[in-house]
């Protein structure tokens, strides 16, 4: 399927949770949705017979600036050999988003990632905790605004 | 050198200073402690492996730190990191060394400015006998800093040095 022919196949679907789009003169198409609906999109977007897309490329997370966060998804078919990119928006105060670990297990890690470098929240993760940072850590990292503490744990941290 | 240089002439006997032998026995078995955190982990088992061969210096890795002498600290350690590395050292049996290798252990390397999760500098958390420059240091320059420290270790004493 061409990504318009996604795209439109989405919008009759799920309507007005499909907030923005750009599938035309770009290599990667993609379209923006509604954070509290990504899980039912996702699971659309796997088992559908047209659309297929059995893997989960990547998960990653976005710090878009003046409070708003993100995660993008790069959905990949390969029955049907076709990619569509998903994104959503939140914001700092209320960064929740609905977790796809129940559809791919692949976004398991992932959104531990985004989790512990951004602080969104995955609702319906199962064990969602820092992965890479240790579990007292205070903060999240990869955001704009971050500021490097000056010790952890009585070690100093700035050069 | 060392001890058995003057041979055994009169019927097997050496005679030598208590500071000596000991010297001679401990910078002779350097036993590593065999953990790695990062690409210098790489260059050290290179170092290790038949190549450059370590065990020519006495020097081999053993899997605990109860039975090693000389702590590599081969690689990026970060905060988290930081914490284990200080209870291996407290695990380690006296006399203990710390060889520091590489840019990142020695002071945070890369990570100097943006390395929000990196200690910088492993001496901030134990005492380092050797620093080896580099990133990642050449085996050479590992075996260099080995022989700096079986060097140090040579002019050790059991009497402590008064307080200047």
């Amino acid at each position: 399927m061409t990504a318009q022919e996604i795209l439109d196949s989405l919008r009759t679907r799920f309507g007005d949770a499909i907030l923005d789009a750009r599938v035309e003169g770009i290599p990667d198409p993609w379209v923006k949705i509604a954070p509290a609906r990504v899980r039912d999109i996702c699971l659309f977007l796997r088992d559908d017979g047209q659309m297929l897309f059995d893997v989960l490329m990547c998960l990653s997370g976005m710090d878009y600036r003046g409070g708003k966060l993100g995660v993008v998804y790069h959905c990949d078919s390969t029955v049907k050999r076709h990619r569509i990119v998903l994104k959503t928006e939140v914001t700092d105060a209320d960064p929740h988003v609905s977790s796809v670990e129940s559809v791919w297990k692949t976004a398991n890690w992932h959104e531990r990632e985004a989790y512990d470098m951004y602080g969104v929240v995955f609702d319906g993760h199962p064990d969602l905790r820092r992965i890479l940072m240790p579990d007292d850590w205070q903060g999240y990292p990869l955001r704009k605004d971050y500021q490097v503490p000056e010790f952890y744990n009585g070690m100093k941290v700035p050069y | 050198m060392g001890l058995l240089d003057q041979k055994f002439e009169n019927s097997n006997i050496v005679i030598t200073s208590m500071d000596n032998l000991l010297n001679w026995a401990r910078l002779s078995s350097l036993w590593g402690m065999q953990f790695g955190l990062a690409c210098c982990a790489i260059e050290m088992m290179a170092t290790g492996a038949s190549h450059y061969d370590l065990d020519r210096f006495g020097t081999f890795f053993r899997g605990t730190p109860r039975q090693s002498d000389v702590m590599i600290v081969a690689g990026t350690v970060t905060l988290k990191m930081a914490s284990r590395i200080k209870v291996l050292y407290d695990q380690m049996s006296e006399p203990r060394y710390v060889i520091s290798m590489g840019s990142c252990s020695n002071c945070g390397g890369p990570y100097w400015e943006h390395g929000y999760h990196v200690l910088k500098g492993v001496d901030r958390i134990i005492p380092v006998d050797v620093y080896v420059p580099g990133c990642p240091p050449r085996p050479e320059a590992l075996m260099e800093g080995l022989l700096k420290l079986q060097e140090k270790i040579r002019s050790e004493s059991l009497a402590k040095k008064k307080s200047a």
